[in-house]
C-alpha cells in the first residue's frame, strides 16, 4: 500500500464515519461541529487532489460562513426543548433502505456509464507552474466571466431574499 | 458592432415606454422615443458613409437558431440597397416623431402611440437590415403585427379595430406564400443567408419541383410565393383591399407604415431577391402586370373618394404599383428610386391631411376627413397648403421635383421592355393622367373655394404648431429635391447617382433607346400630367358643378368607381360570410355542441373521480416528497445499470 | 496511486448518508446540513474528475456551487426563521402544508 493510498484510506474512513456521525446527533449542534471537522477534511482531501484554492474556499466559506449561519439560526430558534423527543421520523426504515439501496447503485454504476473526456491541458505540472490560484484566476475571469458575474447577482439577490424572509412585519 | 444599435436604440425605446409608460412617463414618452430613432438616424448616416465610401458589411452578430442543418443567425447586411432603405426609414421616422409630438399631444394612450411607433421602426429596421430570409420574415410579421397595434390605435372605435385586423388577415394570405416561399429558399439552397441563396441561384435554374402533378420550376416557385408576401404587405391587386381601411389609425402612422415604410417592405424584398427574381421570365412578367394593374386600378378609385385619407391611401397603391411594374421589367435601381422619392412626398402629403384633420378637429371637436366638408383651407393654413402644392407637384411628375425623375425613370424603362413593356407603359401614363386629376381635386376641394363645413367653426381653424409644421417644410424639402440624385443621362451626363450606386447589387437595367424616344417618353409623361392638372382645375375651380353633372351622367362607373369596384363586398360574400356561416353551423352547432361540450364535461367528472383518490398521495409531509424523489432517481440509474 | 473510482464510491457513499439523513430525521435543520452534505460529496467528485482529467473545469463548477450552497443556506434558513415565527416548530412530520 502506497502512502498515498494510505491517506486515502485515512481520509476515506474519516469522511464516512463522519458523515455517520453528522445525520445521527440528536442535538443539531453537534451536528454542525461535526460538520466542521468533515469540512476540515474534504479540504484536507483538496489538497490532495491538487486544488489548494478550493481546499481554502471550504474551510472559508463552508466552515467560516456557511456553518456559522446554522449555529445562528440554531441559537435563535432557542431548541432545547425540541431535542427531548424522538429524532427520526416515522418512515426512517424507508429512507435508510432507498439510502443504502442508492449507495450499492453509484457504485454499481461507476465505470459503467461514464465516458472520460480526453485529457485536458491544466496537467500537475501546467498549473504547479503558476500556481493553482493563477490558474483559477485566468480561466475564471476569461471562459467563465459572465457565469462568475451571474453568480454575484445570485448572492445579491440571497442577500436580499434572506433580509426581507426573516425580518419581522413592519406593522 | 456599433450598426447594430440602429435597430437596438427603438427597441429600446419601446421596452422603455410600454414598461414605465403607463404610470411613469405617459406624456414625456416622445423625450425617450424621438432621441433613439434620431439616434438610429445618425448611426445610419454613418452607416451610409460608409457604404458610400464602398464598404459593404455583412456580420452575424448572434447565432440564432442551429439545429443539424438548419443554421440561422441574427446578422446584418448593410449594402447599398439597405443604406438607401435605412436612410429613408429612419430619416421619415425621426420627422413622423416629431410630428407626433404635436398631432398626438393630450391623447390618453400617447406612451402606448409612441411605444408601438418605436417598435415598428425596430422592426423595420430588422427587415431592412437583415442578411438572411429567416430574419426578413421575422421583421416582416414585426411590422405587419405594429401595423395592426397601430391601426386599431383607437380600439374604441369599431371601425379601427375591424380595420385592424381586416390588415393583419388579409396580410395572412400574402404571408402565408411568403412562409411558403422561405422554406422551399431552405429546401432549395440548403440555407438562408442572402449570399449563399443568390451566389446558388444559378445552378438550381431548370430544376424542377413536382406540384400536385405539375412540374413547376423551382425558382419561379419561389419567386411567385415570394412576391405573394409583397402582394399583401404592398397592397398589390387583389390583397389591396387592407390598405385604405388602415387609414382609421392616426394620420402619423398612415404616413410612416402605410406610406412610407411598411408597404414599400414588398419592393425591398423583391429588390432584395433580384438574383432569383432575374432568372424567372415568368415572375419578371407577374410583378410587371400585378404592378401595372394596380397602379391603374387604384388610380381609378381615387378619382371620386370624399374621405381625404382615402384618397391619398389609393394613391400610395397606385404608386406601389408603378414600384412593382419597375421591378417587373428588371428596373430594380428605378423601382427603389420611386421608393425612396415616394416615401417624401406621400409622408408629406399624408402629414399634410393630417395637419388639416388636426385643425378642423380643434375647430369641430371631431375628426373630419371627408373632403366635401372642407373648403377654403388656404387662406388658414398657408404652411399646410404650400407643402401640399408641392407634394402633388412632385408625385404628378411635374419636371424638377423628386417624382418626375422617379416615375420617368419608371416609365422609360417599361417602355423599353418590349412588347408587354409597351403596354405596361400606356398604363403607367394613363394612370399617371388620373393621379395628376385625383391628387389636384384633392387640392382644390380641400383648400379652395369656400368652407363648407359649419360657418359657426370657420373662424376656429388656424394652422398647426409648428412642432407639426416644421417636419412639413423638411418633409417638402425632400419631396423637391430628393430626385436629383437619379437625372436620368439623356438630361444630364453622369448625373443617375442612385442608379449607379445601387448598380453593385441591383445591376444595370437592360435595354436601350434612342435620345429622341426618350425625350419623347418624358414629354409624354409631363403632358399627361398636366393635362390631368388642367382638367382637375376646370372641374373643381372654373365649373364646379360639373362633376356632379358627370357623375349622374356615368351613374354606373361612378358607383362602380366610388363603391371600390364592390371588391371588399366581393370577399365578404366569397370569403368572409362563408367562413363564418360554415363556423356557425358546423363548429358550433355541432363541434361545440356535441364533441367539445361533451369532452369539456366527461373529462371533468373522470378526472374529478380519479383525483379524489389521488390526493390521498400528497400528504404535505417533505419526507415523503423527498423519499419519492429519492425512489425515482433509483428508478433512472436502475435502468442505466440492469437496462444497458 | 489512488485510482479515480476510489473518489468516486467515496463520493457516492457520502452522498448516500446524506439522503438518508434527509430522508430519516425530523429535524428541519439537520435536513439542511443534510443537504450540504450532498453537495459536498458532489465536489468531492468533481475535484477528483477535475485532478484526472487535467482540466479545471470540475474545479470551476465546484467554486459556482460554493456560491450557490453559501446562497441556498441564507435563503433556506431565512425560510426557516419565517415558518418558525408562525409556526414554532421545525420538526418536519408536523408540518404538512405542502398539499393542496
Amino acid at each position: 500500500m502506497s502512502t498515498a493510498q494510505f491517506f486515502f484510506g485515512y481520509f476515506a474512513v474519516m469522511l464516512t464515519g463522519l458523515s455517520v456521525l453528522v445525520v445521527t446527533r440528536k442535538d443539531p449542534i453537534h451536528s454542525v461541529l461535526w460538520m466542521l471537522v468533515l469540512f476540515v477534511h474534504i479540504a484536507g482531501l483538496y489538497l490532495f487532489l491538487n486544488a489548494e484554492f478550493l481546499a481554502a474556499v471550504q474551510i472559508i466559506v463552508y466552515a467560516g460562513a456557511i456553518l456559522v449561519l446554522f449555529l445562528f439560526v440554531i441559537m435563535l430558534l432557542n431548541l432545547r426543548n425540541e431535542e427531548r423527543v424522538k429524532k427520526f421520523q416515522t418512515q426512517w426504515p424507508l429512507g435508510a433502505g432507498a439510502g443504502a439501496l442508492l449507495a450499492i447503485f453509484l457504485c454499481l454504476i461507476v465505470g459503467k456509464v461514464i465516458v472520460l473526456a480526453p485529457l485536458g491541458r491544466y496537467s500537475e505540472d501546467a498549473v504547479n507552474g503558476d500556481g493553482n490560484l493563477m490558474a483559477i484566476g485566468k480561466i475564471l475571469y476569461t471562459e467563465y466571466l459572465f457565469p462568475f458575474e451571474v453568480a454575484s447577482l445570485v448572492l445579491l439577490v440571497a442577500i436580499i431574499g434572506a433580509v426581507v424572509l426573516a425580518k419581522r412585519r413592519l406593522e | 458592432m456599433i450598426y447594430t444599435l440602429i435597430p437596438l436604440l427603438p427597441l429600446l425605446a419601446f421596452i422603455i415606454n410600454i414598461l414605465f409608460g403607463r404610470d411613469y412617463i405617459r406624456d414625456k414618452a416622445h423625450l425617450i422615443a424621438v432621441p433613439a430613432v434620431a439616434g438610429s438616424f445618425l448611426l445610419s448616416l454613418v452607416a451610409f458613409a460608409g457604404v458610400l465610401k464602398g464598404e459593404v458589411i455583412n456580420v452575424n452578430v448572434y447565432s440564432w437558431i442551429v439545429s443539424g442543418d438548419f443554421n440561422v443567425s441574427i446578422g446584418f447586411l448593410i449594402d447599398q440597397l439597405t443604406a438607401i432603405m435605412l436612410m429613408v426609414v429612419t430619416s421619415i421616422s425621426t420627422l413622423i416623431f416629431i410630428y407626433s409630438i404635436g398631432y398626438m399631444h393630450g391623447d390618453k394612450g400617447y406612451y402606448r402611440f409612441f411605444a408601438y411607433l418605436s417598435l415598428f421602426v425596430f422592426s423595420m429596421l430588422i427587415l431592412v437590415m437583415a442578411n438572411n430570409f429567416l430574419l426578413l420574415y421575422f421583421g416582416w410579421e414585426a411590422v405587419g403585427l405594429c401595423s395592426y397595434f397601430l391601426i386599431g390605435y383607437w380600439y374604441e372605435k369599431k371601425s379601427a379595430a375591424n380595420a385592424g385586423k381586416k390588415a393583419f388577415i388579409v396580410n395572412r394570405f400574402g404571408d402565408f406564400g411568403f412562409g411558403l416561399g422561405v422554406i422551399l429558399i431552405f429546401l432549395t439552397f440548403g440555407s438562408l443567408d442572402y449570399m449563399t441563396v443568390f451566389s446558388g441561384a444559378d445552378s438550381v435554374l431548370g430544376q424542377t419541383i413536382n406540384l400536385f402533378g405539375y412540374e413547376v420550376d423551382t425558382i419561379t416557385l419561389i419567386c411567385l410565393l415570394l412576391f405573394c408576401g409583397a402582394v399583401g404587405k404592398s397592397a398589390q391587386m387583389p390583397l389591396h383591399v387592407w390598405l385604405p381601411d388602415a387609414m382609421e389609425g392616426p394620420t402619423p402612422v398612415s404616413a410612416l407604415i402605410h406610406a412610407a415604410t411598411m408597404v414599400t417592405a414588398g419592393v425591398f424584398m423583391v429588390a432584395r431577391s433580384n438574383p432569383l427574381f432575374s432568372l424567372s421570365a415568368t415572375a419578371m412578367n407577374t410583378v410587371a402586370v400585378v404592378g401595372g394593374v394596380t397602379a391603374i386600378f387604384a388610380a381609378t378609385i381615387a378619382l371620386v373618394q370624399k374621405d381625404i385619407k382615402r384618397v391619398i391611401a389609393y394613391s400610395t397603391v397606385s404608386q406601389l404599383g408603378y414600384m412593382f411594374l419597375a421591378l417587373g421589367v428588371g428596373a430594380y435601381s428605378a423601382g427603389i428610386f420611386h421608393l425612396y422619392t415616394h416615401a417624401y412626398f406621400k409622408a408629406l402629403l399624408f402629414l399634410g391631411s393630417g395637419s388639416v384633420i388636426h385643425a378642423l378637429h380643434h375647430a369641430k371637436h371631431d375628426d373630419e376627413q371627408n373632403m366635401e366638408k372642407m373648403g377654403g383651407l388656404k387662406k388658414y393654413m398657408p404652411v399646410t397648403y404650400w407643402v401640399f402644392i408641392i407634394a402633388t407637384l412632385s408625385i404628378t411628375g411635374i419636371p424638377g421635383l423628386a417624382g418626375f425623375f422617379s416615375k420617368d425613370e419608371i416609365l422609360w424603362r417599361a417602355y423599353l421592355g418590349g412588347d408587354l413593356g409597351k403596354f405596361l407603359w400606356f398604363l403607367g401614363v394613363a394612370a399617371a393622367v388620373l393621379t395628376a386629376f385625383y391628387s389636384w381635386r384633392l387640392i382644390y376641394l380641400t383648400f379652395h373655394g369656400s368652407y363648407r363645413g359649419d360657418p359657426e367653426q370657420e373662424h376656429h381653424i388656424h394652422e398647426s404648431p409648428k412642432v407639426i409644421t416644421v417636419p412639413l417644410i423638411i418633409l417638402a424639402v425632400g419631396a423637391v429635391a430628393a430626385g436629383w440624385v437619379g437625372i436620368p443621362p439623356v438630361i444630364l451626363e453622369h448625373a443617375d447617382r442612385i442608379g449607379e450606386f445601387l448598380a453593385p447589387v441591383l445591376g444595370h437595367p437592360h435595354g436601350h433607346g434612342t435620345h429622341l424616344e426618350e425625350w419623347l417618353v418624358i414629354a409624354v409623361s409631363v403632358a399627361v400630367a398636366v393635362i390631368g392638372w388642367l382638367v382637375a382645375m376646370f372641374m373643381y375651380i372654373k365649373k364646379t358643378d360639373l362633376p356632379e353633372k358627370i357623375a349622374s351622367l356615368f351613374k354606373p362607373i361612378y358607383n362602380l368607381l366610388f363603391n371600390k369596384y364592390w371588391i371588399d363586398e366581393l370577399y365578404d360574400k366569397i370569403f368572409v360570410q362563408p367562413v363564418l356561416k360554415a363556423s356557425d353551423r358546423i363548429v358550433l352547432a355541432f363541434f361545440d355542441a356535441k364533441i367539445i361540450e361533451g369532452v369539456v364535461n366527461g373529462i371533468p367528472a373522470l378526472i374529478g373521480g380519479f383525483s379524489k383518490k389521488l390526493r390521498n398521495v400528497q400528504t404535505g409531509f417533505l419526507s415523503n416528497y423527498g423519499l419519492a424523489m429519492a425512489i425515482g432517481a433509483l428508478c433512472i440509474i436502475g435502468v442505466f445499470i440492469f437496462m444497458r | 496511486m489512488v485510482p479515480l473510482n476510489w473518489y468516486i464510491i467515496l463520493s457516492a457513499i457520502m452522498f448516500s448518508i446524506g439522503v438518508v439523513g434527509f430522508l430519516a430525521r425530523r429535524n428541519l435543520i439537520i435536513m439542511f446540513i443534510s443537504i450540504e452534505l450532498m453537495l459536498n460529496s458532489v465536489n468531492i467528485s468533481l475535484v477528483a474528475y477535475s485532478h484526472y482529467l487535467q482540466s479545471l473545469r470540475g474545479q470551476i463548477l465546484v467554486f459556482f456551487i460554493i456560491t450557490v450552497a453559501a446562497a441556498e443556506a441564507a435563503i433556506g434558513l431565512a425560510i426557516i426563521i419565517a415558518f418558525y415565527k408562525n409556526n414554532p416548530t421545525i420538526k418536519v412530520d408536523e408540518i404538512n402544508l405542502l398539499k393542496g
